[in-house]
């Protein structure tokens, strides 16, 4: 009896482990210090960053304050490891940070939202080193600019 | 109905993926207009979206992501009929799985 009590035991602990292991969550850990207020600052400050024109964005030239802005990355860079999108005024600048794999084109869109004007920053991660490029979005009431 | 939306679109070489997912994506400074309580954070901080079993992409997000995300993607060389998967865990910790089996047909 013992025997049989100790294999199910055994085989409920495999189980268990084995399920928590494959859930999908699991897959990467939400980064809490990369969503801090001042990252801009403080992270990046003593970095060594490229200014590239190799890396092109897409947005509108004046939004509306807190709507939806959608913006399109693309990039000729190589080896491509992440694209990190950041809105330097906002609270949290960090919109959003995109592992990419091989398998993808340098290829971005997302949607983000602001709440005063100021410049959108990419941040391009290659096996090289750190690439940047800017843009400009005026944030203006209603949206409607000449 | 499902709370994500996916379209594929076949390019020259690749394969568009769009995703939009419906989700308040609360940040928590937002004030509740009839209580004046603040609501509840409840944003969605890690996106998985992987073709054929394999993770092609994972996105970490964070406030300034507005209400109903929407991304996309281009794949490589992407077949008819390859599996593509997106799954989303928000801080809440609520997860949900969405299989698209036909994805990467043209449309």
């Amino acid at each position: 009896m013992a025997n049989r009590r100790e294999f199910l035991k055994k085989t409920a602990v495999f189980t268990a482990s084995a399920l928590v292991i494959r859930s999908p969550s699991l897959y990467a850990q939400w980064p809490a210090d990369d969503f801090a207020p001042h990252l801009l600052d403080e992270g990046i400050a003593n970095k060594e960053i490229i200014d590239t024109d190799k890396i092109e964005i897409k947005l509108p030239k004046i939004a509306e304050k807190d709507a939806a802005i959608t913006i399109t990355v693309t990039s000729s860079l190589e080896h491509i490891q992440n694209i990190a999108i950041f809105v330097e005024k906002n609270p949290i600048p960090l919109v959003a940070k995109f592992n990419l794999s091989p398998e993808l084109d340098a290829f971005v869109s997302a949607r983000l939202k602001m709440t005063e004007t100021s410049n959108v920053i990419v941040l391009v991660k290659t096996y090289d080193g750190l690439y940047r490029a800017k843009e400009q979005v005026k944030i203006i009431l209603g949206g409607c600019g000449i | 109905m499902s709370s994500i939306k996916i379209r594929s679109k076949r390019l020259k070489e690749s394969t568009q993926i769009r995703i939009l997912i419906s989700h308040p994506m609360e940040h928590g400074n937002n004030q509740d207009k009839i209580t004046n309580q603040l609501i509840l954070a409840h944003f969605i901080r890690i996106l998985t979206v992987t073709c054929n079993h394999k993770v092609v992409v994972s996105c970490e997000m964070g406030d300034s992501t507005p209400k109903d995300p929407y991304l996309a993607f281009m794949l490589k060389h992407g077949k008819t009929g390859d599996k593509i998967t997106v799954n989303w865990l928000d801080n809440l910790g609520h997860t949900i799985t969405h299989n698209f089996p036909q994805c990467g047909t043209v449309r």
